[in-house]
């Protein structure tokens, strides 16, 4: 019962999301405050109904309904609480249902702050996102229903995929569709405002917050993402560009971009045009990546989802949205004028130059994503794009994106001096310079991979804490650290989220090129010596779990001969699914990871032991997280609670003036 | 289903990518062979090469690498014989002939073009732009003249 509830008030919620798409829009075009007032209760109640719809299929997760076919394909009796929960969006239609609902959440969440927009503006945001949640509500109800039921439910559940059976995956596709929806909002702003034909300071300080969200979300989970297929796929590696990764990383770039470009807007009232373009483009490559991740289009490990009939549904939601929104950009982007001048060595070129570099990025990786498509659609090659192209056709953006970050930080707006901006810079660079030197001189093998990257790192840090002492201005220390801690939250978010980069961005070179591996056969009892460390097998045994066995064994690790840790790599076996995971045993290290893995047993009854030393892995995490909490930062400044307010009086005073 | 099954099975088996017994004495003739599995695809896996992957083809393209360096191949000889056995599928860093140019050059193209556009943008914004907004229209400007000739 409660299930078709939930299936009826999905249908309802569609219902109001047309009459929330329709109404506000004419209202808004044509002034009648009535009919705009519409918008904001249509944006809360279809939030309130997905709410409950999406609570109904938990409901019968949670109660392991097997009258579902949702249930039944995707959960199991046996599995913990935590994976019948995440069983819901562990699976195509769940994962739509979660992604209306957080669509719905971010126009409730609009329509609920939004009391200090104007009120044309509100009504055609809220219109625009019931747009986009409405094509999505036709690809649930009519290609993906998750509330159909079975005509005899079977005993217990098929078990959900044993690879999203883990505390990492469980949260990632949260975290993920807040950020790929979250860009929605940047996208139903500047359809509203090319709707409007007006952008300005006002508007660009509105859409930085809802960008910065969908960006620190993304990030988190795009780090989820990466930290699980390092502990979890058994080798340790943590980023393969893969078609799905790239897909939620393109929006990831783009979003960067927007956030820096969306500043320009604001403070300066320059590339306005520009930036209404990257949010309807950020917006544009979420859907291209739930396009490429639904339709298993491009085969990937990810792809649990093959069905075409679901892939056209979805690229026609993608030609319709990207089709009007560029139609309409190109008609009334040019009344997009810009306002503010600025000289060629200025911020403003320091942020155009950041999203060049970032756009022209994502591009790469969107070309390098599609590329065995188009070659086997137009040129009949079946051919590959893996890791060693996007690593060597990648990689130089990123170093030209650091290498020039920290000078652009600390240049003034409207107009620079580049021997004055670098003055306080020198010293940072020298240093920088020197430690990547002394990489190299210490590091056996000549990669560069390691010095480059330790230089770019120190670079990055050490010119953000420089710009962040900077801003305490002139006077004694006390006065200055004084002056430290009421700087605006945008100036700590900033040097946060760019240290944030600079630590994962060592992580990244550090591990690569230094990380150590040891294969053998070892036998019980048996003590090997690798990278300095002795590790010993001491026990090998088998393991039931709730819904799976595990062969499990006990490793110790020595350091001079004093013992560092005992560790227990598993292998399981998962027989409701039959299929097998590992679970590699991580001593996680500030310095290092050691990261052993248990294999098969052999004729002779050793076992195949892997061992990896893993130097600053941990790094790469940390510095996502610490990214995260710079974005945390700049969304506490007070320019958008003061400001917001002085705005409502001037758009009260200014009402029934027409649109510029 | 099946097949997908079969995939992540693949993907997810928790024997080793590379075993003790297919490890060469010879180490740097085996860090070679580390550094040419890493540029091949597993043919029947999603987007792994076969360094990382459990398949079985794997396995067997791992074993072909090392015996061809054992008989003295440099890794190019090696990575051709493997081309020529499983067409450029198996290469994850494509080539750059024909069309594939395109997608090498990508990039860097775009690169020029934007920072060439960004700078035309850029030098145009050093200007005063109320000039533009504010400034007359032809018709505007005509109009101008006949009143000043007055």
């Amino acid at each position: 019962m409660i299930v078709e509830l939930g299936h009826f008030a999905l249908v309802l919620a569609a219902l109001v999301a047309i009459v929330q798409m329709i109404v506000p829009l004419i209202g808004a075009s044509r002034r009648w405050p009535g009919w705009m007032a519409v918008a904001e209760p249509a944006a809360i109640l279809q939030f309130l109904l997905v709410s409950f719809s999406f609570g109904a299929l938990t409901y019968a997760f949670v109660t392991s309904d097997f009258s579902v076919r949702l249930v039944v394909m995707n959960s199991n009796k046996f599995m913990p609480m935590l994976y019948k929960i995440s069983g819901v969006w562990g699976n195509h239609e769940g994962s739509m249902l979660l992604w209306v609902l957080i669509l719905a959440l971010f126009g409730g969440c609009a329509a609920f702050f939004g009391s200090n927009l104007r009120d044309t503006l509100r009504a055609r945001v809220l219109a625009v996102q019931a747009s986009i949640s409405v094509a999505f509500y036709g690809f649930i109800l009519f290609t993906s229903n998750p509330f159909l039921r079975v005509a005899t439910p079977p005993m217990n559940g098929e078990d959900l995929n044993p690879l999203l059976q883990d505390p990492g995956l469980a949260f990632h596709p949260p975290f993920l569709y807040l950020g790929y929806v979250g860009l929605s909002m940047a996208f139903s702003f500047a359809i509203a405002a090319l709707l409007e034909g007006r952008v300005d300071a006002a508007w660009g300080r509105w859409v930085r917050p809802w960008t910065l969200a969908a960006w620190l979300f993304l990030t988190i989970g795009i780090g989820l993402g990466s930290w699980w297929a390092y502990y979890e796929l058994g080798w340790g590696g943590f980023w393969f560009w893969d078609p799905v990764e790239n897909a939620s990383f393109m929006p990831w770039l783009l979003a960067a971009a927007l956030l820096h470009s969306a500043i320009v807007v604001e403070k300066r009232e320059a590339l306005k045009s520009w930036t209404i373009l990257l949010a309807i483009m950020a917006f544009g490559f979420s859907l291209i990546g739930t396009f490429l991740v639904r339709s298993g289009v491009i085969t990937s490990v990810h792809a649990f989802a093959n069905d075409p009939e679901r892939g056209v549904f979805i690229l026609m939601i993608l030609a319709v949205f990207m089709g009007g929104a560029l139609t309409l950009y190109a008609a009334r982007a040019s009344a997009m004028e810009a306002k503010g001048v600025f000289a060629m060595i200025s911020r403003e070129t320091a942020l155009v130059t950041n999203n060049i570099l970032l756009a022209v990025a994502a591009f790469v990786v969107f070309v390098g994503t599609i590329w065995p498509l188009v070659a086997e659609m137009m040129l009949g090659r079946k051919l590959s794009v893996g890791a060693p192209f996007f690593d060597a056709a990648f990689t130089p953006f990123m170093i030209a994106l650091t290498a020039i970050l920290p000078i652009g930080a600390m240049l003034p707006w409207k107009r620079g001096n580049l021997t004055r901006t670098m003055q306080p810079l020198w010293g940072a660079l020298a240093l920088a310079i020197a430690g990547g030197a002394l990489v190299l001189v210490m590091q056996t093998g000549m990669s560069m991979l390691a010095p480059i990257g330790f230089t770019l790192a120190a670079w990055v840090t050490m010119g953000a804490l420089i710009d962040l002492w900077s801003r305490t201005g002139r006077g004694d220390l006390s006065s200055k650290l004084r002056r430290l801690r009421s700087l605006p939250g945008a100036d700590w978010g900033k040097a946060t989220a760019h240290t944030g980069l600079a630590i994962t961005l060592f992580g990244i070179a550090g591990l690569t090129a230094w990380e150590s591996e040891d294969i053998r056969v070892a036998k019980l009892g048996d003590r090997f010596e690798h990278a300095g460390y002795e590790i010993e097998l001491r026990d090998v045994r088998e393991i039931p779990g709730p819904n799976y066995v595990s062969t499990m064994a006990s490793m110790a690790v020595f350091r001079n001969g004093k013992e560092v840790s005992v560790l227990h790599p598993e292998k399981r076996v998962y027989p409701v699914a039959q299929m097998p995971t590992t679970e590699a045993g991580i001593d996680n290290g500030f310095w290092r990871d050691i990261y052993l893995v248990i294999g098969d047993e052999q004729s002779d009854g050793g076992w195949a032991v892997r061992t990896y030393i893993k130097p600053f892995a941990n790094w790469i995490w940390a510095g996502c997280i610490i990214m995260g909490f710079g974005g945390v930062f700049s969304l506490t400044d007070r320019r958008y609670r003061v400001a917001a307010g002085a705005r409502k009086r001037r758009a009260a005073a200014a009402a029934g003036v027409p649109a510029e | 289903m099946k097949r997908l099954i079969a995939a992540l099975l693949l993907v997810a088996a928790p024997v080793f990518a590379v075993t003790p017994e297919e490890i060469l004495d010879d180490p740097a003739l085996e860090a070679r062979a580390r550094e040419i599995s890493k540029e091949l695809r597993c043919l029947v896996c999603r987007n792994e090469n076969i360094d990382e992957s459990n398949a079985e083809l794997a396995a067997d393209l791992r074993v072909l690498v090392r015996e061809r360096l054992v008989e003295g191949d440099s890794d190019g000889e090696v990575i051709d014989y493997v081309v020529g056995r499983y067409g450029e599928y198996v290469l994850l860093k494509p080539t750059t002939t024909g069309a594939n140019l395109l997608l090498w050059i990508a990039g860097p193209v775009m690169l020029l073009i934007a920072g060439g556009v960004g700078f035309v943008y850029i030098r145009g914004r050093r200007t005063a732009p109320d000039a533009a907004s504010e400034g007359l229209s032809t018709e505007e400007e005509a109009r101008l003249k006949d009143l000043l000739k007055e």
